[in-house]
């Protein structure tokens, strides 16, 4: 367990000087780009690895983040840290609605009815006007503050700000796996008519998992409005964001506290790079790359290659 | 009028068709208990098969179907023995990942070997349009509803009457007890998906003489076959051809009734109140 501290501070402190020796804007977009999907397969692993429900909608949540803090910036002028707050009361309802009714679905008419409720919202967001319908909204260029979380001489301070964020998922993840709730939730997973005979009420902590993952991605969704300052549906609620998800958490090992983490630094730097070096000609290898990855991984090793990176710890 | 009576026409001919994709799908399901994810892409990859039968060699789709068919249902025994066979007793999270994984491998197959392009065919075999009282109906979607009738007839038959088919069931009901009366449920399991595949080979070749061929065609398909299958009941043979004509005449109704935009939205919210008012659908057992 010391081991596995003082390995979880080495690359902290690895994390807090890369932008000192990486200065160009590659680099350090990939690396926060690494740490926004691992914040949210944390989340996603929270009702997918510990509670084993595969929800392939939890884009909406992104979505949700997204769009909540952009209209309240563009129409009411409101702070983007507000925006966000707003953001995750958005998407803990949205969790709500969509659990409450949907966590009596088991296994796959759950996942199939996650997929539903994602292309549900994609749709209704292509054609709701008040949000720009299919062009999406272009957020204000204004003077780079914090309080703005707008920063256009360099990517430093999302780094910072994306950093502190996993720090907080980590925390969040962390006191899930040793409270009650992760017990729950796993006997839940394992054996979800005996958690109900010893007393457990299944939807209730289903619920609790899902609104947590709700946050942590929602989250996401106002820092990607404020770094890439355009959204539109396909962007933040389309169901590839939500299967990338699912497949960073399964690479890295689901239900292990690091497992997204070390699935996101594995999957985005390989389709990334993909992307950058093959360029259009070799569109469609991404996909083909990761998915047999994870054909493999499913099949072979479905705990993922969490055990190869962490050895002896939990 | 004239219009309302066209819609319903149209929604009844490419309800035939969703049927018989969802067939397939509910037979995979319904033998083995295993949800094919990749199920549209299947489809797309039929319809490729029949767009470059037409573009290079210049066969018709309407003749290369057999063959189209044959492919399909090979490609399905494969991917039984290569991937699906050692996933059967595998938690439910593999299999999701593993089918999910064979859908995006094949969408991106197709995105690299073959680009993004919306492809069609121009002049088919049947192309034309017949009228019938005012009517309007292209010719290939009739053949298309007829294929797709005659195609859900032959399965169902299929399963009821020849010996085959009755394994295939008693492998469905109880797996120990159709291995304990010497059925092979390994074979059988290849069987369900050579004709789970093969039937969405039949339903490409029919769709690729009036739909566009491209590498995400699949996505909508299998959505809509999803929502077939549970409005019918998982692994109801009967009821995926009934709720195929349902779920048509709704997406095309809605296109009319509101906007064709929200089409789509209309049919995927069928599918969260049936499961979640009739979670085993209109002849599902429960």
């Amino acid at each position: 367990m010391k081991k596995g501290v003082s390995l979880f501070l080495l690359f902290v402190a690895l994390l807090i000087v890369f932008p000192l020796f990486f200065r160009n804007p590659f680099p350090r977009h990939l690396l926060i780009m690494i740490m926004m999907y691992a914040v949210m397969s944390i989340g996603w692993n929270i009702i997918g690895g510990y509670a084993g429900q595969v929800s392939f909608g939890n884009a909406v949540f992104f979505g949700a983040g997204a769009y909540t803090s952009a209209v309240l910036l563009t129409k009411l002028g409101l702070s983007p840290w507000i925006g966000m707050a707003g953001g995750c009361v958005a998407s803990v309802a949205l969790a709500v609605i969509v659990g409450y009714p949907c966590f009596r679905l088991k296994g796959h008419y759950f996942a199939i009815a996650t997929i539903a409720v994602g292309e549900i919202m994609a749709g209704l967001f292509m054609c709701w006007d008040f949000v720009g319908a299919a062009v999406g909204i272009y957020l204000p260029i204004l003077p780079q503050s914090f309080r703005n979380m707008e920063f256009h001489a360099t990517k430093l301070p999302y780094y910072y700000i994306m950093l502190v964020m996993l720090l907080f998922a980590i925390g969040v993840a962390f006191w899930v796996e040793r409270s009650r709730l992760g017990y729950y939730l796993r006997a839940i997973k394992d054996d979800p008519d005996g958690a109900r005979s010893v007393g457990i009420n299944i939807r209730k902590y289903k619920l609790y998992a899902f609104c947590l993952s709700a946050v942590l991605t929602a989250v996401c969704g106002t820092f990607y409005a404020q770094y890439v300052l355009y959204i539109d549906p396909p962007s933040t609620f389309g169901l590839t964001i939500s299967i990338d998800l699912c497949i960073i958490s399964l690479i890295g090992g689901l239900g292990k506290l690091f497992g997204p983490v070390i699935g996101s630094f594995v999957f985005i730097p390989l389709i990334e790079l993909t992307r950058v070096y093959l360029g259009s000609e070799g569109q469609g290898i991404d996909l083909m790359l990761y998915s047999a990855l994870m054909i493999v991984v499913a099949i072979l090793r479905p705990q993922g290659l969490y055990g190869l990176f962490v050895r002896g710890s939990r | 009028m004239e219009i309302f009576a066209q819609t319903l026409v149209s929604g009844l001919l490419i309800g035939f068709v969703y049927a018989l994709i969802a067939v397939g799908l509910t037979m995979i399901f319904g033998v083995m208990d295993i949800v094919n994810f990749a199920h549209g892409e299947y489809l797309m990859l039929a319809m490729y098969l029949a767009y470059w039968g037409f573009a290079l060699l210049g066969i018709d789709p309407l003749y290369s179907l057999p063959g189209v068919t044959l492919a399909l249902f090979g490609l399905g025994i494969l991917t039984y023995y290569l991937l699906i066979r050692k996933i059967i007793d595998a938690p439910m999270l593999s299999q999701i990942f593993v089918t999910f994984g064979i859908l995006i491998f094949l969408r991106g197959f197709a995105q690299f070997l073959w680009k993004a392009d919306y492809r069609a065919i121009p002049h088919s075999l049947l192309s034309g349009n017949l009228q019938v009282a005012g009517v309007y109906i292209g010719l290939p979607q009739i053949v298309a509803a007829v294929g797709a009738v005659v195609c859900n007839g032959l399965i169902f038959l299929f399963m009821k009457k020849t010996r085959l088919g009755t394994a295939l069931e008693a492998v469905a009901e109880d797996k120990e007890a159709a291995r304990l009366m010497g059925i092979n449920s390994d074979r059988m399991f290849a069987l369900a998906w050579g004709i789970g595949i093969g039937s969405v080979g039949v339903a490409g070749a029919l769709l690729s003489s009036f739909y566009y061929t491209f590498p995400e065609v699949g996505g909508n398909f299998c959505l809509i076959a999803f929502v077939v299958v549970a409005l019918g009941g998982f692994g109801s043979v009967v009821g995926a051809f009934i709720a195929g004509v349902i779920v048509g005449l709704v997406e095309v109704m809605s296109g009319y009734l509101l906007a064709p935009s929200i089409k789509f939205v209309v049919v995927l919210f069928l599918y969260l109140a049936v499961v979640l008012v009739r979670p085993q659908g209109l002849f599902g057992k429960a």
